[in-house]
């Protein structure tokens, strides 16, 4: 199996997240960046279908320089090769300008079977990229999984929703997103570590994608971020004494914040 | 806060970051409960086996990972801020493949060593004796040879992985004057005693281990017969620079605890950090963390040049593990009545660091091989 993972370098969740004053645009010098966690799982999948299949993985990144680590990081895990696109006119491209460069680059790879995402990444929370490769590739889309496989030219999944649980299924080639339930993702051995060095990455450029860079970018994007400010800090809670009327105070107050 | 450091390649950073985050999400959470219930955990370190990360100062072809002193013991140090009893086996489990590494034939390596690399197996270092503490060379366990092997008896004390480990670097003396060394699966003729009740590591094995005629074969003496206490001296060299790299982890993380600790009591209506008799202190204990680091920093480069590195171990792990005592009594002060409970890791930090300034060369031992070797000077 030929499978493609996407992958994305996003703060550290553990760190204080922060939009920058000029753009407007995620201020990455301001927080550790990482592998994100639900893109660990995806290439984790990956690499347990490629175990039970054969065949190769191969890890797309859109992002600076410094991504370098984040796919440094799938390749250590067992990713076969990357293709990282880097380029400084994709600088806040938005979720349609990102996944016209994704379908591009996931064009680069001969020959795919399957593309693994994660459903939303942890710093946009958009969660809309795999469904909109699927409508540009012309592709089915099997998301939001907690558990896949894959019989034959077949893709089955399992989607747990609220409602209950949907199983899903479309032919080869396709797109699954999954979630966070997936699996737990292995740790890199420093074997795997010392392996990654050597472990082909492909830069390209948009030029190189044939995608034209005024389409990309904050120019390109569809929508703008005009203001923003912090998360205004957690004010001092409502204090209720019960002298016998608690409950009904309690009461009281859900129903004025209209939560009951 | 991680330490700062300065790694001299990519995959350095890159298993930096393995192992921090291992530490946080395998070690660290673990830690405060097994070691109140005196648990050793053999899974944590067929993990860290499989990571690579018992091997690391070791050649590639053997399995090991090919990393200078000055990385695997940063990587090292990592380990001990998460869980002391952890590094602490870690350095042993790498000191007890020194001597086959080192001396062994190339066949000894090529048939053995890869099996102690790669990660399924724990290592012991079995050369201290209950009379034979500081003066080692006063063993007196025995190994006789009869046939293709040596049978083995005697008791030797303070043995970290007694019972649990799967082989045991062995210092016995084969005659009068000549002591000698083995590499000795565990086995038949091979008991631990009742582990011992210390005072902290209690989530680490110690105890006696005793040989009654136990066969080692022939063929796994390491060096010549007599080289045994020139190779258990030279292997505790590199064993004090582990020593120290665990003694600077122990230190940076009983100084977080007391630097987060600082800044979220408030008394007289602020932090207490801002109180400069608090501050300074803490102001202390990262000088003694960081210039810690740095003095083993320096005997681990001096290795890694071929360079003698003798004093500069001595001193490394004098030094760290000083510091680390007081770094630690002081992170108990700082935490005030509530670092003195076992509800705050800091009174475990401190009866951890204790040992430090004992075992591996008590601290007057490395005393005397400064100033031996500023008498030569």
């Amino acid at each position: 199996m030929n499978i493609v993972v996407l992958v994305k370098q996003v703060p550290d969740t553990w760190s204080e997240r922060k939009l920058t004053d000029a753009d407007h645009t995620l201020d990455r010098e301001s927080a550790d960046a990482v592998l994100d966690e639900i893109n660990e799982r995806a290439v984790e999948e990956a690499l347990l279908l490629k175990e039970a299949h054969g065949g190769e993985v191969t890890v797309i990144a859109m992002g600076p320089g410094r991504a370098t680590d984040a796919i440094r990081k799938a390749l250590s895990m067992g990713a076969d090769k990357a293709v990282h696109v880097s380029d400084d006119a994709l600088h806040g491209s938005d979720v349609i300008a990102t996944a016209k460069v994704l379908a591009k680059a996931i064009g680069t790879v001969e020959g795919f079977d399957l593309v693994i995402a994660g459903n939303e990444a942890t710093d946009g929370r958009a969660g809309a990229i795999p469904a909109i490769l699927a409508e540009i590739l012309g592709l089915p889309q099997v998301t939001q999984l907690r558990k896949v496989t894959v019989e034959g030219t077949t893709v089955k999944g399992e989607r747990e929703t609220e409602e209950g649980v949907a199983h899903l299924e479309a032919s080869l080639p396709a797109i699954v997103s999954v979630t966070e339930k997936i699996n737990e993702p292995r740790y890199p051995s420093f074997k795997g570590i010392m392996a990654a060095k050597k472990k082909p990455v492909t830069t390209l450029t948009v030029a190189d994608l044939g995608v034209d860079a005024g389409e990309v970018g904050l120019g390109g994007a569809w929508s703008g971020v005009i203001e923003a400010s912090p998360k205004p800090p957690r004010s001092a809670g409502q204090r209720i004494d019960d002298e016998g009327v608690g409950g009904s105070k309690i009461a009281e107050y859900l129903v004025g914040q209209k939560l009951i | 806060m991680p330490a700062e450091r300065l790694l001299p390649t990519t995959e350095a950073e890159d298993l930096i970051a393995l192992v921090r985050e291992i530490a946080r999400d395998e070690l660290k959470p673990r830690a405060a409960e097994a070691e109140e219930h005196e648990r050793f955990p053999r899974d944590v370190f067929r993990l860290l086996g499989k990571s690579g990360l018992l091997a690391l100062p070791y050649p590639e072809e053997f399995g090991g990972g090919e990393q200078p002193y000055e990385v695997y013991l940063q990587a090292l140090e990592e380990i001990a801020s998460a869980w002391m009893s952890v590094a602490v086996g870690t350095s042993v489990h790498v000191m007890s493949a020194y001597p086959l590494a080192t001396f062994g034939t190339p066949e000894q390596r090529e048939r053995w060593l890869p099996e102690l690399l790669e990660g399924d197996l724990l290592g012991g270092y079995a050369l201290s004796e209950t009379h034979a503490g500081s003066d080692a060379g006063a063993l007196s366990t025995r190994a006789v040879l009869d046939g293709d092997s040596y049978v083995v008896n005697g008791t030797k004390a303070w043995i970290t992985h007694a019972g649990v480990a799967d082989f045991y670097t062995l210092m016995a003396r084969t005659s009068e004057k000549d002591i000698s060394c083995f590499l000795a699966p565990s086995g038949s003729g091979i008991t631990a005693a009742a582990p011992e009740r210390k005072m902290g590591l209690t989530g680490s094995v110690t105890a006696q281990l005793v040989f009654e005629d136990a066969r080692v074969p022939a063929d796994r003496l390491i060096g010549a017969e007599g080289d045994g206490l020139k190779i258990a001296l030279d292997a505790l060299n590199s064993g004090r620079l582990g020593i120290a790299a665990c003694a600077v982890g122990l230190a940076q993380a009983a100084l977080d605890e007391a630097v987060a600790y600082a800044k979220q009591r408030t008394q007289f209506g602020k932090p207490i950090i801002e109180f400069q008799g608090l501050e300074f202190l803490l102001a202390d204990m990262a000088a003694g963390v960081e210039s810690a680091r740095a003095t083993y920093l320096e005997a681990a480069r001096r290795r890694d040049r071929g360079v003698p590195f003798q004093r500069q171990a001595s001193i490394a792990k004098l030094v760290a593990t000083d510091m680390a005592m007081k770094v630690t009594t002081d992170a108990v002060q700082v935490l005030g009545g509530a670092g003195y409970t076992r509800d705050f890791p800091v009174e475990r930090y401190m009866r951890e660091a204790k040992v430090l300034q004992i075992f591996e060369g008590t601290n007057q031992i490395q005393r005397l091989v400064i100033g031996r070797a500023l008498r030569k000077l």
